[in-house]
């Protein structure tokens, strides 16, 4: 099979089934911790539980002061890591393009250039990532293979990306055909692994907001 | 006539030296040689003898013939394609039944190991080769005759390189590629639909100097024609590289020549010439035309999704993919919701009451 094939099956059949798996994946493990529901709360509230939930929403999305003065670096390269992916996913044209073709509208592209330096930098934060996780004791004991995994299928998409668009190591061709086989990866991995917090972070953080919300304590 | 050679030829049309070597200089420089090497050229075509050439066309639509014989008449690649020896074409020669069958016989006797075979379009290999045939003669059957005795076999086209459009899906003809077939001889693949007419001079001018094909690349391409892709050579990418793309063929994007990637273009991943050689003595081609490249020099472009479809978007429906699995993933959730529920509610009826005895260690 040569690239072109390759780019073929990557663009048609490979895309709907690492897509299908996604979709039905990320619901099946979102509907199952919903379908867990909760006690009714017979007890009288003592605040509200959505400003809870909008609170912890927030405050769980901004560096709280004492793990950050504990770790300055770690958590400043985790804000690096999340905006730069996605910029690098919704700010590329060809992106855009992606998305536009589905959602029927799109938005304007950041200059390639940036994007290009965007995904350098969301690359060395990865693997910054990478050490910060393999130097501390407690974080490399609490590591699963599951967290390897997560790490790897996030990294590949970026890494081919940027060596399709500076033509680096494979030809172009090929190495678009990878960049999307890589994303097809990530797609298929993601609902089994600890990426569903791509969309489970807004749940989690609504739920506990809101219990804490309910009975008046902080978040 | 048949006895002179490229240089006699060309001052008996009227061409200067001058113009000679600015040819030849051009062709140096196309072929991406040092400038030392353009007397080297010069000696090598003023002496070159007129090889004898056999044009076969199969399953084809002409135009690849229609963009060779118009390579920029009357300049001098033109003489050089006259002062080929096609001794059998059978779209051009004047010749037709028995009396064309029999020059291509004899140009074959006469030149056995020696004569360059041109093959422009696909060989249908279905029903027998019945699809498509010559004088009683099925293209296959013509294709390992004609080979057998060839110095070098030149597949002009992308059907003859790659098979074209013969063999989209689903290839009713079971249409195959020369290089396909035939394994045992140097083949050059001069892809395009059509190629364009200076390539392919190119590549004759290679030969008629060095006595030998062009460097190939992995796909039997010479490299010095297609070894870079329409992307990185485009006029129009600085507007990729600002992210300005025309987002329909009449928007102000367009007018204003931006970038036609998200229209479709396909010049990141085909690798051709046109962005520097231009068609129509280097008038202008299809980017600079106002419409993306198709990729019609790259293999199975024809089964690449749709011409107007952007690189980046898959060849298949997304948002009805999306939708289908919706719905399939709610079921599936549901399913499992229900299936869980049912676990724990059987956990919590058989559950076993279990005392601080049951817990001690001695137990």
């Amino acid at each position: 099979m040569d690239a072109n094939e390759l780019l073929i099956w990557a663009r048609g059949p490979g895309f709907d089934i690492a897509l299908t798996i996604f979709v039905v994946g990320m619901l099946l493990r979102l509907l199952e911790v919903l379908a867990l529901g909760k006690k009714p709360d017979l007890s009288a509230p003592r605040g509200s539980g959505p400003e809870g939930a909008v609170r912890t929403l927030i405050a769980r999305t901004l560096p709280r002061k004492t793990v950050f003065d504990k770790e300055p670096l770690r958590i400043i390269n985790g804000y690096v890591l999340h905006i730069g992916f996605f910029i690098v996913l919704f700010l590329y044209g060809p992106h855009i393009a992606f998305f536009e073709s589905f959602l029927g509208f799109g938005w304007p592209a950041l200059p390639s250039g940036i994007v290009d330096a965007i995904s350098a930098i969301t690359i060395l934060s990865l693997i910054a990532a990478l050490v910060f996780r393999m130097n501390n004791n407690v974080m490399r004991f609490l590591s699963t293979p599951g967290d390897y995994i997560a790490w790897a299928v996030t990294l590949l998409p970026v890494l081919t990306g940027y060596l399709a668009y500076n033509h680096l190591l494979l030809p172009y061709t090929l190495m678009l055909a990878l960049h999307l086989l890589s994303v097809e990866l990530l797609l298929v991995v993601a609902p089994f692994t600890k990426l569903t917090h791509m969309f489970s972070f807004a749940m989690a953080r609504w739920y506990q907001g809101y219990q804490a919300g309910r009975r008046g304590v902080e978040s | 006539m048949n006895d002179l050679t490229l240089g006699e030829r060309l001052r008996q049309r009227g061409v200067s030296r001058r113009g000679f070597m600015k040819f030849c200089a051009a062709t140096a420089s196309m072929m991406a040689l040092p400038p030392m090497m353009i007397p080297k050229v010069a000696a090598a075509l003023e002496q070159a003898k007129k090889p004898s050439v056999i044009w076969l066309s199969f399953q084809e639509c002409t135009a690849c013939t229609e963009s060779l014989t118009r390579s920029h008449a009357p300049s001098i690649e033109g003489l050089i394609f006259d002062h080929i020896s096609l001794d059998y074409h059978h779209t051009l020669q004047a010749a037709a039944g028995h009396a064309a069958e029999h020059a291509r016989e004899e140009a074959m006797k006469e030149h056995w190991g020696k004569y360059l075979v041109v093959v422009d379009g696909s060989i249908p290999m279905g029903a027998n080769g019945a699809y498509s045939t010559v004088a009683g003669h099925s293209n296959v059957d013509t294709m390992h005759e004609v080979a057998e005795g060839a110095a070098a076999i030149i597949a002009v086209g992308t059907c003859a390189a790659y098979g074209g459009l013969p063999m989209a899906d689903p290839n009713p003809t079971d249409a195959v590629s020369v290089e396909d077939l035939v394994t045992d001889k140097p083949i050059v693949n001069v892809p395009g639909c059509p190629p364009i007419p200076t390539v392919m001079t190119g590549v004759l001018a290679h030969f008629l100097t060095f006595g030998r094909l062009p460097e190939l690349d992995h796909l039997k391409r010479p490299k010095v024609f297609y070894g870079q892709n329409i992307h990185d050579r485009c006029y129009r990418r600085p507007f990729y590289e600002r992210g300005e793309f025309a987002e329909t063929f009449d928007d102000e994007g367009a007018r204003k020549g931006w970038c036609l990637y998200k229209l479709g273009c396909k010049g990141p991943t085909t690798y051709n010439a046109c962005a520097t050689a231009k068609w129509n003595e280097g008038t202008s081609w299809p980017v600079e035309a106002g419409h993306g490249c198709i990729g019609c020099s790259e293999p199975r472009f024809w089964d690449a999704g749709g011409f107007y479809q952007a690189l980046s978007v898959p060849t298949s429906d997304v948002g009805s993919t999306i939708l289908t699995a919706g719905a399939a993933g709610l079921a599936v959730g549901a399913a499992a919701a229900v299936l869980n529920k049912k676990t724990k509610g059987a956990a919590v009826a058989n559950r076993e009451t279990i005392t601080i005895k049951d817990l001690s260690k001695e137990s």
